[in-house]
């Protein structure tokens, strides 16, 4: 009962911030919403029994992705994102709406007519232990090689990034 | 107990509307906040199949740590692109970018 309580809040925070995030004409705001929706989802993840996960959920993306941002809004330019208004053309709006409308509509009916089997599933959450050993273990069901991927991958994203955003030098 | 129906329709309604802000929005960082309502999304659904349809595995929750590291990167690299856009075009709408239609 409790756990259908936390998720109703969480659920409402969830939509409400995003629906606010794509229709706010600000786009300060719209990062500033898009940081609540980020923290609705590692509740979510709390709520699951993955205290990792949410806690990685909270670093990483609440902290790094929306300071990248915001950086970067305040970066681009004063005159056109620092308290801008975004128009959006009636006629795209309907479209876009309809579209998703659509699309919704159509998942919702196919995952509410699939019958899942859910287990119960105790309160525990899953040991740290256990997570780290399968994060860099290299038997069957262990993670290593996707793990070692990351790493090279964020390097690569690094060097591209700095290559992309460096200043050209004068000829 | 929430059934596990709840998840995905939350996780459906964020998707979907992270598509229609990628649909309606012109600004660059606009529409990489969008695809990052999208990617949260199939977030909350891999957790939840990985932990009320098959407890035991861990394959859905390593897939979204996978995917908040894949996505910090790709928003990194998409912010210095969107400034180095902004430097040449001194524009930040996709519409400015009309070297990259040819």
């Amino acid at each position: 009962m409790g756990n259908m309580i936390m998720f109703t809040i969480l659920a409402a925070v969830i939509v409400i911030s995003a629906l606010l995030c794509v229709t706010t004409k600000r786009i300060m705001r719209a990062a500033t919403y898009m940081l609540f929706v980020l923290l609705g989802v590692s509740g979510i993840y709390f709520l699951l029994d993955y205290t990792f996960l949410g806690a990685a959920q909270i670093a990483v993306y609440a902290g790094g992705v929306t300071m990248i941002l915001v950086f970067a809004i305040q970066l681009v330019s004063k005159r056109s994102l620092q308290g801008m208004e975004e128009r959006v053309k009636a006629s795209k709006m309907i479209t876009g709406a309809l579209a998703a409308l659509a699309g919704l509509v159509v998942v919702s009916l196919i995952l509410l007519k699939t019958g899942f089997i859910t287990q119960e599933i105790s309160n525990t959450e899953l040991p740290m232990k256990e997570i780290g050993m399968s994060l860099v273990g290299s038997g069957k069901y262990q993670y290593v090689l996707p793990f070692e991927f990351i790493s090279v991958f964020l390097l690569a994203c690094i060097i591209g990034g700095l290559v992309i955003a460096r200043k050209e030098e004068k000829q | 107990m929430i059934p596990i129906e709840c998840y995905f329709v939350l996780s459906a309604l964020l998707f979907f509307i992270g598509v229609y802000g990628f649909v309606t929005r012109r600004n660059l960082i606009a529409m990489l906040i969008s695809v990052e309502l999208v990617l949260n999304a199939v977030d909350i659904n891999f957790a939840a199949i990985n932990r009320l349809l098959y407890p035991d595995g861990m394959e859905g929750m390593f897939m979204t740590l996978f995917v908040i590291g894949v996505a910090a990167a790709e928003s990194a690299v998409a912010i210095a692109i969107i400034i180095n856009v902004y430097r040449n075009f001194r524009s930040d709408s996709v519409d400015s970018i009309k070297n990259m239609k040819w």
